[in-house]
């Protein structure tokens, strides 16, 4: 690789002041020169780069801005008050408030999957060498290991110092992307939604190179659809051991844990349990490693008593960790300096001195920015905790609870805290006469988020009494999930790609994201399942992934057991931690790479263009709740990748909407003629909140359909979300016409009742187009 | 006319808040002024147990007295189906609320833009979030929340009410409509 910006490369200089030979000196990007792609037309692009692109979208899918509130507060002129068409002192409206704060998520978003990447490869640049090659899948032909970045940055990284020099990049952005939503920038809504886009894509290569890294370095699973089944859930724990408890994203302090625990023969004596995506993780480096439950699992799990010592890193890691850890006297190591929790910085103590404190309860917990020291700190801590604390929990004995439910005074403060909206008051209630039916009953639809607690006047503790009225699910809490895969490998695009672009797959569907869910996780599983009956590609990564597990078919077997993990029709790939989510887009890119022979290289708006006319991919963030949620769905809208959230995901204060009855929204070129032709409303909408699964379902089948279907896909594609619209709403949906382009078009099974509905709607045949809707690709020959 | 709290203790608004129905005489006289009424009933309106009815029960008595437009968010378009009420359209709850806050919009049944809009049976939230939006740039467009929280981002609402007030409410307010 050489760097672009300033390259000089002088074979020989001969002045008066000197003689130089073979001088080469470069400074800026690193472009490849060996490469025999040509680089496209936007490499490194900048915040205006793919503007073009960015209000194509967005004149089909216009923001509808949901304000969770009036006014604006982020100034000293402040607060305004923007209701009623005003303005604030700024001069910004609304909307452009709105779209702002959309864009501040996303900012945190990209910022925190990019700041993990750099800390990630920093720690193994210096425990490997910046000379480590980049090998996600050499051995199964992964020849196009890194293709957000490709086509992002027009790079092929080879070794981690490759890396560096692409998150110098995503940093630069970044900065310029949080700078725009300073006081007195950005003065328009849509450009603000382009900035948000940008964000997204930042974060799509972000999330690539810290997976990239980890893979190559840690032995991950490489694009492996075998990877190994591990354990899952509360009730897989042996608690007859002590006990560690890894919670976080960044996965170095939980894998010295595991080479302490190998080196030293100690790995069938001590659990590594872990929650979020370290969890993942983690059990990508070591299947034996086991996985408690999604983000929302820490206060019960943490209140069971069975961690003996709490390590965390980043992300997603609850404020009151140190608190809660108190409680249950384990104590925490805090192994980011992201996340220092007041801590005390004991990186550069000797071992056996922290060791004695945290055991001894000297100190609650300690920061250790070395994660190789983490290791053995968590190791020697845990053993020696272990008997002292004896699992000490924090869960209510049944005559405490029956006590505590007894202060009950049915004020409501609970259920007008909690997200849900639980009968929270009934079931406390209930248990006050013994009666814990409704305490478990709480348990699945639960978040974990702890709101009651804090809003009891009576100091009741909601949550553990929840806990305790559901110990009996806890302990039938055990599930398989397959480890995270990592990327797809491009022998599986091969084999799909043409039905998937097609339509003979009806759809790949991505169920990503975090545990806010409106219904509890089994919602997810069942999600998956009704995808992968009717033979869809179903992806799944994150705490989706880890839902997904939590749920067994007729035959008691998890979803992960009962279908394969290749990515194919009728796969169920868990691709692994939010990072992952780069592999989902990655394997859209190379479907147009791969399948279709587009260049990749630094020609992003075509490879987006092809995705959101040809690709029939979906994603599904049930459960949403972070700024990286909200920039991974970023991503994926740039890329024309629809993406429907839950209800709660209406928080997020934007919806991209598409509008059906705009017929004139719907045109797009065709490649061969030129002319402008109308492809119908495919996809409908962009960024979509559903209230309830059923209605997402149907949606999500909707939402594959692509222009550039042929009759046979389809077809199929009609089949699948006209039988889900009757199953679920026990009607047909009212916009056949809009979609059946031709007879042929029509599902057999359904025949004469479509037929009908056409007559009744005056439908006449329309064209299929080559659809695009870059006027620069009309005539271009492939 | 008095204002009232949010159900959920957080979910501050801002300086335009809802005014609160006491008597269902307000509702009534507010859906009585509509020349082009429509309710948007979502799933919660099956999933709630009144006595002897449910919530959607009340959507189509008042539906049927003063011909609105019905619209049903979710997947329960065939609840209102199976009971017979035929006129029900299927929308999301955003594509409808899009559609309302769009001043050119023809309607469902092609005689324009709809100059109130009650609500029933969305989640909490998401009703809160779409009833600011339609506040905020629907000004064309009345609002009213006929579930028993407190919907403070509508024109109307009712306080937070127990579900035998809210029964009591719905009751009133639908026969009041069919005394027409």
């Amino acid at each position: 690789m050489s760097r672009k910006g300033l390259h000089l490369k002088l074979e020989e200089l001969k002045t008066e002041l000197a003689q130089v030979k073979g001088l080469e000196i470069a400074i800026g990007r690193i472009i490849e020169e060996e490469w025999a792609e040509p680089v496209g037309p936007t490499p490194f692009p900048t915040l205006a780069s793919l503007r073009e692109w960015d209000l194509k979208l967005l004149k089909k899918y216009r923001p509808m801005y949901l304000p969770y509130c009036d006014v604006c507060c982020l100034c000293t002129m402040g607060k305004c008050d923007l209701s009623k068409g005003k303005l604030g002192a700024c001069g910004l409206d609304i909307s452009k408030q709105q779209s702002r704060v959309v864009l501040l998520a996303c900012c945190i978003g990209a910022a925190t999957h990019t700041g993990h990447a750099r800390h990630l490869v920093e720690h193994l640049i210096e425990k490997y060498g910046p000379d480590y090659p980049i090998d996600v899948g050499r051995s199964v032909g992964v020849e196009v290991e890194a293709p957000v970045t490709r086509l992002v940055c027009g790079v092929r990284p080879k070794t981690l110092g490759d890396l560096e020099e692409i998150l110098d990049y995503l940093e630069t952005q970044i900065v310029h992307l949080l700078s725009s939503t300073h006081t007195g920038q950005e003065g328009d809504e849509l450009d603000f939604e382009s900035k948000v886009f940008h964000a997204g894509m930042i974060d799509q290569v972000g999330m690539e190179i810290a997976d990239i890294a980890q893979i190559s370095t840690f032995n991950l699973p490489r694009a492996d659809p075998n990877a190994p089944l591990a354990d899952i859930g509360l009730g897989t724990v042996d608690t007859s051991k002590p006990v560690i408890l890894v919670i976080g994203h960044n996965v170095p302090p939980s894998v010295e844990i595991i080479d302490y625990l190998e080196r030293n023969g100690l790995h069938d004596k001590v659990e590594v349990t872990g929650i979020c995506c370290t969890a993942h993780d983690i059990t990508r480096y070591e299947p034996r490693a086991k996985i408690i439950g999604p983000i929302s699992w820490q206060l019960r799990y943490v209140r069971s008593g069975v961690p003996d010592v709490i390590v965390v890193d980043e992300q997603c890691i609850r404020a009151d960790i140190l608190v809660e850890a108190q409680k249950i006297r384990a104590p925490v190591i805090a192994s980011s300096e992201k996340n220092c929790l007041g801590l005390a910085d004991r990186t550069e103590d000797p071992v056996e001195e922290i060791v004695s404190d945290l055991a001894g309860g000297k100190s609650p917990g300690a920061l250790i920015l070395n994660p190789e020291k983490v290791g053995e700190v968590a190791v020697k801590t845990a053993f020696q905790v272990y008997p002292v604390r004896g699992k000490f929990k924090v869960i209510p004995e049944i005559n405490e609870l029956i006590g505590e439910a007894r202060r009950c005074t049915r004020c409501n403060e609970c259920r007008r805290a909690c997200p849900n909206n639980l009968p929270i008051p009934e079931a406390v209630g209930e248990a006050a006469t013994g009666n814990l039916t409704g305490l478990a009953n709480l348990y699945d639809l639960c978040i974990g988020c702890g709101r009651c607690e804090s809003a009891c006047p009576n100091h009741i503790r909601v949550h553990s009494l929840i806990v305790k009225g559901s110990e009996r699910k806890i302990r039938e809490e055990k599930y398989k999930v397959r480890v995270g895969r990592g990327p797809i490998q491009d022998v599986e695009i091969r084999n799909v790609g043409a039905p998937i672009v097609l339509g003979e797959i009806p759809g790949v569907v991505a169920l990503v994201g975090c545990a806010n869910y409106p219904e509890g996780g089994i919602e997810v599983a069942e999600i998956a399942e009704e995808f992968l009956k009717r033979r869809y590609i179903v992806v799944a990564s994150g705490c989706s992934a880890m839902s997904i597990a939590a749920y067994k078919n007729e035959e008691g077997k998890t979803l992960y057991e009962a279908y394969p993990g290749t990515f194919e029709a009728g796969g169920l790939v868990n691709v692994g931690s939010c990072v992952s989510n780069s592999h989902i887009a990655g394997a859209a890119i190379k479907i147009a790479n791969i399948f279709a022979k587009r260049n990749l290289r630094a020609n992003y708006e075509e490879i987006a263009d092809y995705i959101h006319n040809r690709v029939g991919a979906v994603g599904l963030a049930w459960g949403a709740i972070t700024q990286k949620a909200a920039s991974i769905a970023s991503g994926f809208w740039r890329l024309g990748v629809p993406v429907v959230v839950g209800p709660h995901g209406s928080k997020y204060r934007r919806m991209l909407l598409g509008r059906r009855d705009h017929e004139e929204d719907w045109y797009v070129y065709d490649a061969r003629t030129g002319n402008r032709v109308y492809a119908g409303p495919a996809p409908e909408h962009l960024f979509y909140a559903a209230e309830t699964k059923e209605e997402a379902m149907v949606m999500m089948a909707k939402l594959c359909l692509r222009p550039n279907d042929t009759s046979k896909g389809r077809m199929i594609k009609l089949a699948n979300y006209i039988d889900m619209h009757r199953k679920f709403y026990g009607v047909m949906p009212d916009d056949i016409p809009q979609y059946v382009r031709r007879e042929s078009e029509i599902p057999v099974t359904m025949k004469d009742e479509i037929v009908k509905i056409l007559k009744e709607s005056g439908w006449q045949e329309k064209p299929t187009p080559d659809p695009t809707l870059l006027p620069r690709l009309v005539g271009v020959k492939r | 006319m008095m204002r009232s709290e949010p159900w959920q203790t957080a979910e501050i608004p801002g300086p335009v808040r809802a005014l609160t129905i006491l008597k269902p005489e307000v509702a009534v006289s507010a859906i009585n002024r509509s020349k082009h009424p429509i309710i948007v009933v979502g799933h919660e309106a099956v999933e709630t147990e009144l006595e002897d009815a449910k919530p959607i029960d009340y959507a189509i008595r008042i539906a049927d007295s003063t011909e609105a437009q019905v619209v049903a968010t979710a997947h329960i378009i065939g609840e209102f189906i199976s009971r017979g009420f035929k006129r029900a359209c299927w929308m999301s709850i955003l594509d409808i609320a899009n559609r309302l806050k769009d001043p050119g919009w023809g309607g469902l049944d092609g005689k324009g833009q709809y100059d109130l809009a009650l609500f029933m049976g969305i989640p909490y939230y998401m009703e809160w979030v779409t009833l600011s939006s339609l506040k905020h740039y629907a000004p064309h467009l009345k609002t009213i929340s006929i579930d028993r929280f407190h919907q403070p981002h509508a024109t109307w609402s009712f306080p937070n009410i127990t579900l035998k007030d809210w029964q009591k409410q719905l009751e009133a307010i639908a026969t009041q409509l069919e005394r027409k």
